[in-house]
């Protein structure tokens, strides 16, 4: 709408940052959550990327993810629970020139804020989104999430969670405009990596789903995969990731798939027994929402006046 | 029984005997056309309001809006229309009884007559169609009320519009309503030319085509109504001196988007808000706007709060239920200092309410609305042009004090139409561009104003400025902050920035005598009815006077030694109060309605109330009884 006239505001110069130039504070996550490794993975990426603080804003709704933005030093925006989305919508159709991310969690997305969700990936604005999935909500101490699998004890299903797990990936893949959808997980920082910087890249909202762990509520939940890399599942294609030498020693499940391919990426998204980890799906030729609603009409006192008085025309009597 | 035999006044021209009389005078009329829903009465009073503004006369029109999109046919409830007040002076509301009807069938007229609309002996023109209706059911039950009403002393005119549109070869569900405006351009010596002028811009985006034929239509009323009827009225009007514009209030308020330099404008479908936002989706673009059509209620005020985050203040319009949805979002933006616009335009309440009538039920929700001290500024306009002038202010408070504006319009501005001065654009209502030179060294995203609480606001894209705003509770930095004087004082802040505003405005201009016996006291769209009650109590020789609050928080200076010159002050709204008169209510137990509350905790004045929720504009003659209740107490 407007960035063409912010932008002339502005010096274009090019500038390196250091990581430090992004970390701000000390973060207050408990020591082994997975929070850490994704804030890690994204400082790496606003210094590999030379991203300029005062135009890379963080959006994120309520809960242990959502502190994020206090943990980077650029702009940030710490708001309510489940909104993170429609915040970070106006923040990109007010300014398209400014690099937006969405923290949320899995209560956050999932559960309250489930509308915005599944209308955000419709927009599908140019906004890199990282669901942060534990599985449980920790802020508020223990409670079953939607993405909680089934007979998982908390304190508000002391007896086991009654229903089945929601999938965040095949809720995704199964709305109207999903136009990158990737799965990560915070204990293997390369491939967390290399996915949070595909996902920067794509033009549309990028979806990652980092699986993380929460030793406070729920230790050990991953330990059946963390214990057997073979239920770990690389996806790579020409078209999408490549796995390093050192990745391909290790994880030896590896899945050639063509990220433009739904149907498989909905396959893929709903096994169970093990974890695909890379990108889903993925199609650049998606309309982004602020781009569809560019009019090309610059703002400028005249163009006001003239509209105005036009309209007023039509109710002079 | 079921006789066919035409009434004696079925057809006015033979009874009229062809004699022209000279037009009588009045200063003033009220005239409604009422049709079932879709058959075009709406556009048809709209269109004659318009044509009353051109030749110079006061007008309010008031929509009559069944609550349903397609109610049945024929049927009491199903009532469709305009209601047209129509006076030699400036007119500031829809005054008491409607004088004239025309309507197209006679189940519509009896939802009227039920509610007391009508006036005594009112001039009824009546579709005469159904009296010869092949269904034996409408024909009788046509007959039965047009008996019962002509038994009711009103002077009933059955019309042959149908009939005479079928004569042009036009379709008469569509075209009867420009028939029956023709009619009523003749019987108020309306001028044709400017009739036809305005038909022509009503339907000007549809064509010459569609012009013409409506064109003929009009004139074919006027002919009729020429030849067959033995009466006619004129209205003197004095033409304004400045250019005037027609328009309801919702498309002021959108005009006033257009021109307050807001940007965009997030939003989602409600009664009877939502065509503030169809009139700014079909024009805001053109002028490098647009209108986000939201999820919801939730997400329109996030994506709003969002985008006047990262630049210029943004605007969300609702009503009651919206508004309710949007609260915890309102905190928000209070709790963070972000310039917003929310508009909502009330409606019946609790609950869904009465998504179509007016009422004045959300300003203790609009002042205290969401948890915990949330201070906000809260508006009111009390005319067309307020809901124009506004939006312009609205906005310029929002972003020199950096909060949340609430303007409250109603169901009756929405929808009602009165002529005022077409604005002159002014470069001045516009916002400055966006604010993107780097921050000093040092600055703090909240550095709280010692006096006001004012702190400059750092926006994305300025350098050195990158903090993360919260709606945690934060000390000066944006920090979250659990420190008891941290909280102390941001709430302080908060709150004095409402002071600071309240040190800008002027008292409340007095209607009517400077000191007396009365003092009512209204906000918003009664402005209009209680100072028409005040000038007609004074002319009775009664020491009486009114003010309007156009702020409601802050509330303007002055108020209480205005309240001081007067003997009994009362409240007049259209909320909820209990009655002293009912038999359990006492001093003790009593709930006043929402203004008066305000009033007597505030400045500790004895401030009684009378206030009713029947859905109507509050009339002048409901106002004057009240008044002279009060006085004689």
């Amino acid at each position: 709408m407007k960035s063409s006239a912010t932008d002339c505001l502005l010096d274009l110069y090019d500038e390196q940052h250091e990581l430090e130039d992004y970390q701000s504070g000390v973060p207050r996550w408990c020591t082994g959550c997975g929070d850490n490794a994704i804030l890690t993975a994204v400082q790496r990426l606003c210094r590999d990327e030379a991203l300029r603080p005062e135009k890379t804003v963080f959006v994120s709704g309520i809960g242990c993810s959502s502190r994020f933005p206090h943990y980077m030093k650029t702009y940030g925006f710490h708001g309510i629970h489940g909104r993170a989305f429609p915040v970070a919508e106006g923040v990109k159709m007010a300014r398209p020139d400014l690099t937006v991310f969405v923290n949320t969690g899995d209560g956050d997305c999932c559960s309250i804020g489930a509308a915005h969700w599944i209308h955000a990936i419709r927009y599908n604005m140019n906004l890199t989104v990282f669901l942060h999935d534990n599985r449980i909500y920790g802020l508020t101490k223990k409670q079953a999430s939607p993405t909680s699998p089934i007979g998982t004890k908390s304190n508000t299903t002391p007896r086991g969670s009654y229903l089945d797990a929601l999938n965040p990936l095949s809720v995704t893949l199964g709305v109207a405009n999903a136009s990158f959808v990737a799965q990560a997980v915070d204990w293997i920082p390369e491939s967390l990596f290399e996915i949070v910087k595909a996902a920067y890249h794509h033009k549309g909202m990028s979806f990652v789903r980092v699986l993380q762990r929460c030793p406070e509520w729920l230790p050990n939940s991953f330990e059946p995969w963390m214990q057997d890399p073979d239920r770990i599942q690389l996806l790579h294609h020409e078209n999408s990731l490549q796995l390093s030498a050192g990745l391909s020693k290790v994880y030896k499940n590896q899945l050639q798939h063509d990220p433009l391919d739904m149907n498989r990426a909905r396959e893929i998204a709903s096994s169970e027994d093990v974890i695909p980890v890379g990108i889903l799906y993925q199609n650049r030729d998606i309309p982004r929402y602020e781009e569809t609603r560019q009019t090309g009409v610059l703002r400028t006192t005249e163009t006001i006046r003239k509209g105005f008085d036009a309209e007023l025309d039509k109710y002079t009597v | 029984m079921a006789s066919n035999k035409p009434m004696k006044k079925a057809e006015p021209g033979k009874r009229a005997g062809s004699s022209k009389s000279a037009p009588v005078t009045l200063s003033e009329h009220i005239v409604e056309i009422i049709s079932d829903s879709g058959e075009g009465a709406q556009r048809c009073g709209q269109s004659l309001g318009s044509i009353a503004a051109r030749m110079g006369n006061g007008i309010w029109t008031t929509e009559i809006i069944p609550a349903e999109i397609r109610p049945p046919a024929r049927s009491v409830a199903g009532a469709s229309g305009n209601r047209i007040r129509i006076g030699s002076k400036y007119i500031t509301n829809g005054g008491d009884q409607t004088d004239l009807v025309v309507a197209f069938n006679e189940q519509v007229l009896l939802g009227r007559v039920r509610d007391r609309e009508l006036k005594p002996g009112c001039i009824i023109f009546l579709e005469s169609m159904w009296r010869k209706h092949s269904n034996i059911n409408i024909s009788m039950a046509y007959i039965e009320t047009h008996d019962r009403l002509v038994a009711a002393g009103y002077d009933v005119r059955e019309t042959p519009m149908e009939q005479e549109c079928q004569r042009l070869n036009a379709d008469p569900k569509r075209g009867k309503n420009m028939f029956a405006l023709g009619m009523l351009c003749y019987i108020y010596s309306f001028d044709l030319q400017a009739a036809r002028d305005q038909v022509a811009l009503t339907f000007g985006k549809k064509g010459k085509s569609v012009i013409d034929a409506n064109v003929k239509l009009l004139e074919a009323g006027h002919q009729w109504a020429s030849a067959n009827l033995d009466f006619r009225f004129s209205i003197p009007a004095t033409p304004a001196k400045h250019p005037q514009i027609v328009t309801n209030g919702n498309t002021a308020l959108a005009l006033g988007v257009m021109a307050s330099g807001i940007e965009l404008c997030a939003m989602y479908p409600i009664t009877p808000a939502t065509s503030a936002s169809h009139y700014l989706s079909d024009v805001f673009e053109k002028v490098g706007g647009m209108v986000h059509q939201a999820e919801d209620e939730i997400a329109a005020c996030a994506f709003a709060i969002g985008a006047s985050y990262a630049s210029k203040c943004t605007v969300t319009i609702t009503s009651g239920p919206g508004y309710s949805l949007k609260q915890e979002a309102i905190g928000l933006a209070v709790m963070a200092e972000i310039p917003l616009v929310v508009v909502n335009v009330q409606r019946g309440g609790p609950s869904t309410g009465q998504p179509t009538k007016v009422e004045q039920g959300d300003l203790m929700c609009a002042i205290f609305g969401s948890h915990g001290d949330a201070p906000k500024v809260v508006m009111a306009p009390a005319t067309i042009e307020d809901c124009f002038y506004s939006i312009i202010t609205a906005r310029k408070i929002a972003e020199a004090f950096n909060m949340v504006v609430v303007v409250l319009t109603d169901a009756s501005l929405s929808s009602s139409q009165q002529p005022f001065n077409r604005p002159t654009f002014n470069e001045s209502w516009l916002a400055p561009p966006i604010d993107q030179s780097p921050i000093p060294e040092g600055a703090r995203p909240y550095d709280w104003d010692a006096t006001t609480g004012i702190a400059r606001r750092f926006i994305p894209g300025q350098p050195g400025g990158m903090h993360t705003v919260t709606g945690l509770a934060h000390d000066r930095d944006s920090h979250v902050a659990y420190d008891p004087d941290i909280n102390q004082e941001s709430l302080r802040a908060r709150s004095l920035k409402l002071a600071a505003l309240q040190k800008t405005l002027t008292p409340p201009e007095v209607h009517g005598d400077a000191k007396g016996d009365l003092l009512l006291i209204g906000w918003g769209s009664t402005k209009g009815a209680i100072e028409e009650t005040v000038d007609i109590l004074r002319a009775e020789g009664k020491k009486v006077a009114s003010i309007n609050l156009r702020f409601l928080q802050p509330m303007q200076p002055g108020i209480k030694e205005i309240m001081q010159r007067f003997k009994k002050v009362m409240t007049i709204e259209v909320n909820w109060s209990d009655s002293p008169d009912e038999e359990i209510i006492d001093e003790s137990n009593r709930r006043y309605s929402s203004l008066a509350i305000l009033l007597r905790s505030r400045y500790l004045v004895d401030v009684d109330c009378w206030s009713e929720v029947r859905g109507q504009p509050v009339k002048p003659s409901t106002i004057r009884r009240v008044a002279l209740a009060k006085l004689k107490k």
